[in-house]
């Protein structure tokens, strides 16, 4: 009943969605089309939307400086409505028929791995901007979100650092899905490393949209009564974060006793929970929009104005998060891989985008790797504040390079470079 | 070391100099301040020696750097406020430096719980009743050897009877690992009293051996201490088991009245008119985005009766969602009657343009609500059980609005035409029931109910565009469970579905207990199609 729902809000969606779009591709000829794949309608619409805003900023932002090689940037905006299907579907619409030089979009693992076989099939070239489990490395594909060892790993390093409260027990918690169980089959491993035994783990997993979390509270406090210090590492994805959140401000577990790091909790996600219970509690991500440095400045105010002129709703209260700021990051590299290398073949942008650095909102200038088509990118744990965003209270020196590959699942070793 | 010692020594002395220079009379002694200038660990020391020290001038440090107001410039400590510029020690006004200039002192989770402590320990002798028992709670949870003192010198003083509980458990806790077996075994007496995990695991430590095989020995040489030991084992055994069944059993109410609040006004339209509403779910949205505008009406025009709104957001959500209710039968339902497929295919169009306009007015991402002060927290059952206000409130509004639904249903004319159509629709018409109207009627009332259920969903669930979706199916479910047309029905299935899955998650967790309730489903409606309750009667199922 459920997916066959979805499968019938989809083609009504994508039907108007096309209306739309049809005038657009009448002009063509010295533009340079761009895909954005994004959802704007069902679950992941919440944090989609946005990533769909930034696409458009900063292609208007290059239209406004004269554009890519003379010609104007033309964004073809499809919505593949949260339907893993329909996202290769789309993907396919884009390269073929649209023409795409380049497509910006994907959130999910799921979603990523559907589109994977068109863009390789059809030789297209996607920019990836959201932090995910790792084990995948695509010729036709750039990851500017992070690695597991660009945000996991620090993350519970910090947790097992006397600063971080020097955990000794661990519960990982997550939606059903390919991205949590990955991670915690790399943090379990790593884990085992730090001598944390199997019984001081406690792993858990609830259905997407999963709403009741009394049960796995009132679990994690019987946990965490055992004496040793324990943390929570949160791969809850979507909305699920608000009903888990609200139930840990009136169980009354507060960060002082068991601190949650979250890896898929941001500045979006907090804006539909009242964070005064929630002070302390952890994320892990390679941007803040709390970060100070003129670069990220910029980019908030740009972002709101662009809110404000294009009439988003609540444009008074959006936000900049991680994601937002790896599209940003991404579309940015490949204008300047395009202009290097003087056209917009797949090929040819693929070795020019090698290299590539990008003085980025998080205020480190970040690389893209000669080998392995992710960045090297600084990792931050921020800390909840009242007002819904984060405090840094703990950074890396200067970024690091990805581990696509992790070293901690057998049989990884030989596996680096494409 | 040495090199180190030496040089805070001189620091000490430096900042005491400085303030000296500020001010004849520090109030707080500036050596205490030092630590500030160091890494996380030298700032611990620094809180707790404040803690130690007492007075209101180490409360003020201790506000302004919990607030995040307390920064250091040249091993200065200084207080932020405004624009304006103080010595924490002395807390006069320093001029050479502005307030922009001062970077402020971050607060990590281990800063926030030595301040949680420090501020506990001063309290613990001065404050307020209730204060006193707040702090004497945090400080039992983490008693250390070195808090002993306090504890004594707090009980020493200390009148009331609850206080002195806490504080004496909390001296217990340090005193069981005392050379003295007097004092052991008087400690493990003393603790027989609490229900924390943490202080069983204690105990239950003592009564076991340490070692392997035949080498192993008491963890407790002394055997009275150990018999005193067991004895409080066994009672708080006794309070954890009865706390978290008691916890286990009102999660699952907690689930069934979310449930029933979901069902009930589906329970009468689909009841009565046998209409299949997908836009249900939609109605329980329609609910809580009216209590997010009426909490937005508060927060702009009353801010000071902010936790009222959401007393006043149920007769708004009730009205808005009973109206949406009548637009729906009255421009599309009504031509549909007796056709079941199309009436689906409609309600589930209608929900989403239900979705789509919500997403269009609102914006796509959820909204926040805030849970008023009367309805957060919750009551301490002890053993980590918490029962949260916000979740006993709607287990009580559950019951009310269904108690509400029971008077219209029994002892209104209304209800009385209502329960008429359910059971046979032509007869109705036939003795004069003016059927048509009481179907817009019964469908607004239900739509009215599913408003409110959105005020209650409010409290504890995602409020966005989509949120009816997930509540649909579980909806159904109570609804075909229950057996169609029955109010009672209603009620025991949601009730009962809510304490097995409870159950069951807690036994298989929460994916396995999902899919276990779902077979659990199919399989009683298939060896009984009416439900728990059916409607008897010669014409009930036509």
């Amino acid at each position: 009943m459920h997916s066959r729902r979805h499968f019938i809000k989809a083609l009504v969606l994508s039907a108007s969605i096309a209306a739309i779009g049809a005038p657009l591709g009448a002009h063509a000829a010295d533009t340079i089309k761009v895909g954005i794949l994004h959802s704007l309608s069902g679950t992941m619409a919440i944090s989609e939307t946005a990533l769909k805003n930034t696409a458009l900023l900063a292609i208007e932002e290059i239209n406004a400086n004269g554009g890519v090689l003379g010609k104007q940037l033309e964004p073809v905006v499809v919505d593949p409505a949260s339907d893993w299907p329909l996202f290769s579907e789309k993907a396919r619409q884009l390269i073929s028929q649209d023409k795409v030089a380049v497509v910006f979009g994907c959130w999910t693992s799921v979603s990523r791995k559907s589109v994977n076989p068109v863009f390789k099939e059809l030789n297209g070239l996607l920019f990836y901007p959201v932090q995910y489990e790792g084990e995948e490395l695509e010729k036709n594909v750039f990851y500017t979100g992070a690695a597991p060892n660009q945000q996991a790993i620090p993350a519970v390093e910090y947790l097992l650092s006397e600063e971080g409260g020097a955990a000794k027990r661990f519960v990982l918690l997550g939606t059903d899905y390919v991205y949590p169980r990955t991670t915690n089959k790399i943090l379990r491993a790593f884990l085992h490393a730090k001598g944390v035994k199997n019984e001081d783990i406690y792993e858990e997993y609830t259905p997407f949209g999963h709403s009741d979390y009394q049960t796995i509270i009132a679990n994690i406090k019987k946990f965490a009564a055992a004496g040793k210090k324990t943390a929570v590492v949160s791969t809850i994805n979507g909305d699920s974060n608000v009903p888990f959140y609200k139930e840990l401000g009136n169980a009354g577990l507060k960060a002082t006793d068991v601190p949650v790091v979250a890896f898929s909790v941001g500045e979006e996600e907090l804006r539909g929970v009242d964070t005064k219970p929630l002070i302390g509690h952890l994320a892990a991500w390679n941007y803040f929009e709390s970060l100070k440095n003129p670069t990220n400045d910029a980019f908030i105010a740009k972002y709101k104005d662009w809110a404000k002129k294009n009439g988003v709703p609540n444009a008074d209260s959006v936000v900049t998060n991680d994601p937002m700021e790896a599209t940003y990051v991404g579309i940015n590299l490949w204008k300047q891989a395009v202009e290097k290398a003087g056209t917009t073949d797949t090929d040819k942008v693929i070795a020019a985008l090698s290299g590539q650095t990008f003085k980025a909102p998080s205020g480190f200038t970040l690389t893209l790797d000669k080998t392995n088509h992710h960045l090297h990118k600084p990792v931050f744990i921020g800390e909840v504040r009242a007002d819904g965003q984060f405090d840094v209270v703990w950074k890396t020196k200067a970024p690091i390079r990805a581990q696509p590959w992790s070293p901690y699942i057998a049989g990884n070793e030989s596996k680096q470079g494409l | 070391m040495k090199f180190l010692s030496n040089f805070v020594f001189r620091l000490g002395l430096w900042c005491a100099a400085m303030a000296l220079a500020v001010s004849a009379h520090a109030a707080v002694h500036p050596d205490t301040l030092v630590g500030f200038a160091g890494d996380f660990s030298g700032r611990i020391a620094a809180i707790e020696a404040l803690g130690a020290e007492g007075g209101d001038d180490a409360r003020r440090i201790l506000d302004a750097l919990e607030a995040g107001n307390l920064g250091v410039i040249d091993n200065r400590v200084l207080i932020v406020e405004g624009d304006t510029v103080l010595d924490a020690a002395s807390g006069e006004a320093v001029t050479d430096i502005l307030a922009s200039e001062v970077d402020t002192l971050t607060v990590n989770n281990r800063i926030r719980r030595a301040l949680s402590s420090a501020r506990a320990a001063l309290i613990l002798i001065s404050g307020s009743q209730p204060e006193r028992l707040a702090a004497a709670n945090t400080l039992g949870e983490s008693a250390s050897p070195t808090l002993l003192p306090l504890f004594e010198r707090a009980l020493a003083a200390e009148e009331d009877a609850s206080v002195r509980a806490v504080l004496i458990r909390a001296a217990a806790r340090v005193n069981l690992t005392d050379p003295d077996p007097t004092l052991r075994r008087k400690a493990a007496q003393d603790l027989g009293s609490v229900t924390d995990p943490a202080v069983r695991n204690l105990l239950a430590a003592l009564v076991g051996k340490t070692g392997e095989g035949s080498a192993a020995t008491w963890a407790e040489p002394d055997a009275s201490v150990r018999e005193a030991a067991a004895e409080s084992l066994r009672a708080i055994d006794r309070r954890i088991t009865l706390a978290q069944s008691t916890g286990t059993i009102f999660t699952g109410l907690s689930l069934g009245s979310i449930l029933l609040l979901a069902a009930l006004g589906l329970a009468i339209t689909y009841g009565v008119m046998g209409v299949i509403n997908m836009a249900h779910g939609e109605l329980l949205m329609v609910g809580a985005y009216a209590t997010f505008v009426v909490q937005g009406l508060f927060r702009t025009y009353l801010p000071n009766w902010i936790d009222a709104y959401v007393i006043v957001a149920l007769p708004v959500a009730f009205t808005i969602a009973a109206l949406v209710g009548v637009v729906m039968e009255r421009l599309v339902l009504r031509h549909l009657y007796g056709r079941p497929l199309e009436s689906l295919l409609a309600t589930w169009g209608l929900s989403l343009v239900l979705i789509q306009a919500a997403r269009v007015i609102f914006g796509p991402q959820n909204l926040e609500l805030a849970n008023p002060t009367w309805m957060s927290g919750g009551i301490d059952l002890g053993a980590g059980v918490v029962l949260p206000f916000n979740r006993i409130v709607i287990i009580f509004f559950a019951g009310f609005v269904l108690l509400l639904l029971w008077m219209m249903m029994q002892k209104t004319r209304l209800g009385m035409f209502v329960r008429a159509v359910t059971q046979n629709r032509a007869m109705a018409g036939c003795v004069g029931v003016p059927t048509a109207r009481v179907d817009t009627l019964a469908f607004a009332i239900g739509s009215g109910v599913a408003g409110l259920g959105g005020v209650a969903l409010s409290q504890i669930a995602n409020v966005g565009p989509a949120m009816g979706q997930g509540y649909i199916v579980d909806a159904f479910m109570v609804v075909v469970l229950g057996g169609v047309g029955q109010l009672a029905g209603a009620v025991w299935a949601a009730l009962g579905l809510g304490v097995v899955s409870k159950f069951l998650e807690g036994w298989a967790g929460a994916v396995i207990a999902k899919i276990l309730v779902l077979l659990f489903i199919i399989i009683f409606i298939q060896k009984r199609p009416q439900g728990i309750f059916a409607l008897k009667g010669r014409f009930a199922d036509d």
